[in-house]
């Protein structure tokens, strides 16, 4: 990683992990008696130990220029391995936090281990960690093929991957200290908010730059989707975490919303989290993976622009409808809720746009496992985003919230929509990235694809059985006008699914860890492919024309 | 740039761009797309119309039904509480005798009682009311404080050292901890205490240290458990005779009783249920005392 970059560029990383490093001094110092004392020291650690990796081959043969004539693949690699490793890491948090609501005592007394510090683990961990890298690391891929263009910077590349994770590794830890904004999928601290607004920032600008100096007329749908991303979350990301610490030498801080603001602010950040984080990055890469693995044109430019354009404005209204049947303005909740179902026809426009693209290649689908995991994204996709909309009704809502109805959903789309796109995205990217004939092994791809099937459908079969049941049960009165079922009861049914759950989540964390090992084995063994088409940026020109260093 | 391209496999014209090999379709949006369009928008247009949503500068529009939903929820509760009103006025105000003669209020009382006992005292009671581990086992006939229907609801609504003004107060002082007994006189009367419901504990060997604890039981339990150890409903002190335990009749769980005491709590639920629901509750826990002896 260290060869790519020039004596200025080393340099430049150095000052920036010595500034990391002495902030991290000071927060330990300052926090020494809270657990801000413990993240200074991890802060110090990652700039301490990347500034020492730096160093060690600061000295090394500086790049040629012919460097800039091709694309700029490192950041991308690092960001397939960090993808990989936090997909276990969540995915595994996510069983046993699973297997906590069956069996309670697998938090085995501990304060670290019980079920409220560790769900935020497993959220942030395949939220962000998960599909945060996979969006950096394919995002990089993307943009810089579809603009044949090098990405528009050597070192901010490296900042904002390695400092998203930095983001990623302060929320999880501090999840088992107990730190928690208590927002949720925004729990992270005020320093990491502050860090991550640093970072996003970064990203926004090199994705900027790396379009301006696009070869192509034209941006293609994916880079839309790619910037819907960056641009909302940073925009949400801000605004929901505006916050005061109690004092600079603690994590602890106060939101400066208020009552039924706060909830309004969240859940505006929450539900456009599902649809810029969790949808339009996703959709960015089925709009490239698909299409190059299908070997098909997309089905129809005219509905790209109208669900680009759809969901774009109407998911920005949507977050209400979280907060159905609460204090919220009655007004407010119908205003979401007419919006969510206005939503439904781009999303479902996307979806049929992605099916009707495989038109002229369903053989492909038959055959390659690999195509058939964008294909079930596709169709899983549709199938949450037509869920969505109808439990945004008000009476709907009113049988669903609260139940497991809702974690079945939110899964039907974290594994089905969001997971399955991205492991179809990697099993593309991987031989391609690092130049292989193929993957190491196809059986194993084929492997995954049915462990991930089975486990995706034994779990949202379960909750959608649980969730009903339980929101029947809580409803459910006798003749004499009284609740027929205690809370205790409904927990009582609720065991078999939630055993059944259990037992579909670790089916997926086993395909991702055989994804895992099938990606790390065709780095490791399969041959480089010989020849094949030039993934250059553009070999019309000649070298030192095609870009300058940034930085 | 070949504008006139066409895709083979669907013969539609392609947008004549290109990206890393991939090209888009200048397919022209389904007619069942807009159409699905126009649906969901007239509706939403029509929920506007119908229903509160936008907002104004200082209101927001009341829609032509004129629906809110904290009007609604009130009429809902007071509609709720007309289904119940027949049977709550007569638990409210009949005895409990009366109550507990009548087939259908008992009918109401065993429905609504194992509801609320599931949403209410389960959690520290079991489900089934058997207790476990610190928490009284309400099936047997075994009371800290009576297992009369009054008695029961009358700890229900004080607690037992809780925050209520009249809370029930029982304080097991902490014999041990607080030097009151020495170490030897806490394990003598814990062996003598096991030995009251459980004579085969009294062996040759022990019978002086059951006879020393003994002497002591008189001069510093007997207070509150009674010189036969039979307990006081009064204050709360448990019946050491019996085989039911709170703690744990072990010799350890004994000895560490007397030494560090106990201060069991109840809460209040005064203020959490409705007198009618206090006394549905304390006819079904005294139902359940009925299960064993």
């Amino acid at each position: 990683m260290v060869q790519q970059l020039t004596t200025g560029d080393r340099q430049n990383t150095l000052v920036i992990l010595l500034f990391v490093f002495v902030v991290g001094v000071a927060m330990a110092a300052v926090g020494r008696f809270d657990p801000l004392g413990v993240h200074g020291v991890i802060v110090m650690l990652f700039g301490g130990s990347l500034a020492a990796l730096v160093m060690r081959s600061y000295y090394e043969r500086e790049p040629t220029q012919d460097r800039l004539s091709h694309y700029y693949d490192d950041p991308i690699k690092a960001g397939v391995a960090l993808t990989l490793a936090w997909a276990i890491f969540g995915m595994f948090m996510g069983v046993w936090t699973a297997a906590q609501l069956a069996w309670p005592d697998l938090a085995f007394d501990a304060g670290w281990s019980t079920f409220g510090r560790l769900r935020p683990t497993h959220t942030t961990g395949v939220i962000f960690g998960f599909g945060g890298n996979a969006l950096i690391a394919t995002s990089f891929h993307v943009v810089q093929r579809t603009s044949r263009a090098r990405l528009a910077g050597q070192v901010s590349p490296w900042f904002v991957l390695l400092g998203f994770n930095l983001f990623c590794i302060l929320a999880v830890t501090g999840y088992f200290m107990g730190v928690t904004q208590s927002k949720e999928y925004a729990e992270a601290e005020w320093y990491a908010d502050l860090w991550l607004v640093v970072v996003w920032v970064t990203y926004f600008v090199l994705f900027l730059r790396t379009l301006a100096r696009r070869k192509e007329p034209h941006i293609y749908v994916a880079n839309w989707y790619y910037m819907a991303f960056i641009v909302v979350v940073a925009i949400l990301h801000i605004v929901n975490n505006l916050a005061l610490p109690i004092s600079l030498g603690q994590a602890k801080s106060y939101t400066i919303w208020a009552g039924v603001q706060d909830s309004m602010v969240q859940w505006w950040y929450g539900h456009n989290a599902v649809a810029f984080f969790l949808t339009a990055g996703f959709l960015a890469m089925l709009y490239y993976y698909l299409p190059v693995r299908a070997q098909r044109p997309i089905f129809s430019y005219r509905l790209s622009i109208l669900s680009f354009w759809g969901i774009t404005f109407f998911y920005m209204w949507a977050g209400s409808h979280h907060l159905h049947y609460t204090a919220l303005p009655h007004w407010v909740q119908n205003l979401g809720m007419t919006f969510s179902v206005m939503l439904l026809v781009p999303s479902w426009a996307s979806a049929g746009n992605a099916l009707l693209t495989l038109n002229g290649a369903w053989h492909r689908v038959r055959d390659d496992a690999t195509l058939r995991f964008i294909f079930v994204a596709a169709v899983f996709y549709g199938l949450s985003t037509f869920e969505g909309s109808f439990m945004a009704i008000r009476p709907v809502n009113a049988l669903s919230h609260y139940t497991d109805w809702t974690v079945g959903h939110v899964h039907a789309g974290a594994l089905g929509w969001v997971a399955f796109i991205t492991f179809g995205s990697l099993y593309t990217l991987v031989p391609s990235l690092w130049k292989r004939e193929r993957m190491y092994s196809p059986a194993l791809v084929e492997v995954h694809f049915w462990l991930a099937v089975a486990g995706t459908l034994i779990y949202v079969f379960s909750m959608w059985n649980s969730g009903i049941l339980q929101g029947l049960m809580w409803r459910t009165y006798t003749q004499e006008g009284t609740l027929a079922y205690s809370f205790l009861d409904s927990l009582v049914a609720m065991y078999p699914y939630y055993i059944a759950r259990a037992f579909g989540g670790l089916l997926f964390l086993l395909g991702a860890i055989v994804a895992a090992y099938n990606i790390w084995m065709t780095v490791r063994a399969v041959p480089v492919a010989a020849g094949g088409q030039a993934d250059v940026p553009d070999s019309g020109l000649a070298p030192n024309t095609v870009a300058t260093p940034a930085e | 740039m070949a504008v006139e391209e066409r895709d083979p496999v669907s013969g539609q014209k392609t947008t004549g761009h290109e990206w890393n090999g991939i090209k888009e379709l200048d397919t022209a949006v389904p007619r069942g797309v807009l159409i699905f369009l126009v649906v969901t928008h007239v509706w939403a247009v029509l929920w506007w119309l119908l229903m509160p949503t936008w907002p104004l500068v200082t209101t927001y529009t009341k829609g032509i039904l004129g629906i809110d939903q904290r009007q609604t929820v009130e009429r809902e509760l007071v509609t709720a509480q007309a289904e119940r009103a027949s049977w709550v006025k007569a638990i409210e105000t009949e005895s409990y005798e009366q109550i507990q003669s009548n087939e259908d209020l008992m009918k109401v009382v065993r429905s609504t009682g194992r509801q609320l006992f599931g949403d209410n005292c389960a959690a520290c009671h079991g489900a089934d009311g058997n207790g476990r581990a610190n928490y009284p086992d309400l099936t047997d006939d075994d009371w800290l404080w009576g297992g009369e229907v009054e008695q029961i609801a009358e700890t229900m609504r004080l607690g037992i050292n809780s925050r209520h003004q009249n809370t029930r107060v029982a304080q097991m002082p902490a014999f041990g901890r607080d030097a009151m007994l020495d170490r030897a006189q806490v394990a003598n009367v814990a062996t003598y205490v096991q030995s009251l419901s459980n004579p085969a504990v009294s062996t040759p060997q022990n019978v002086a240290q059951i006879q020393a604890g003994r002497e002591v039981f008189l001069t510093t339990c007997a207070a509150c458990h009674g010189e036969d150890g039979k307990g006081n409903r009064e204050v709360g002190a448990p019946n050491l005779t019996d085989p039911h335990w709170v703690y744990g009749g072990d010799l350890q769980t004994l000895i560490d009783t007397i030494h560090g005491g106990r201060q069991g709590h109840m809460p209040t639920w005064d203020e959490r249920l409705t007198p009618a629901e206090i006394k549905i509750l304390a006819l079904y826990v005294n139902s359940l005392g009925d299960v064993k002896p």
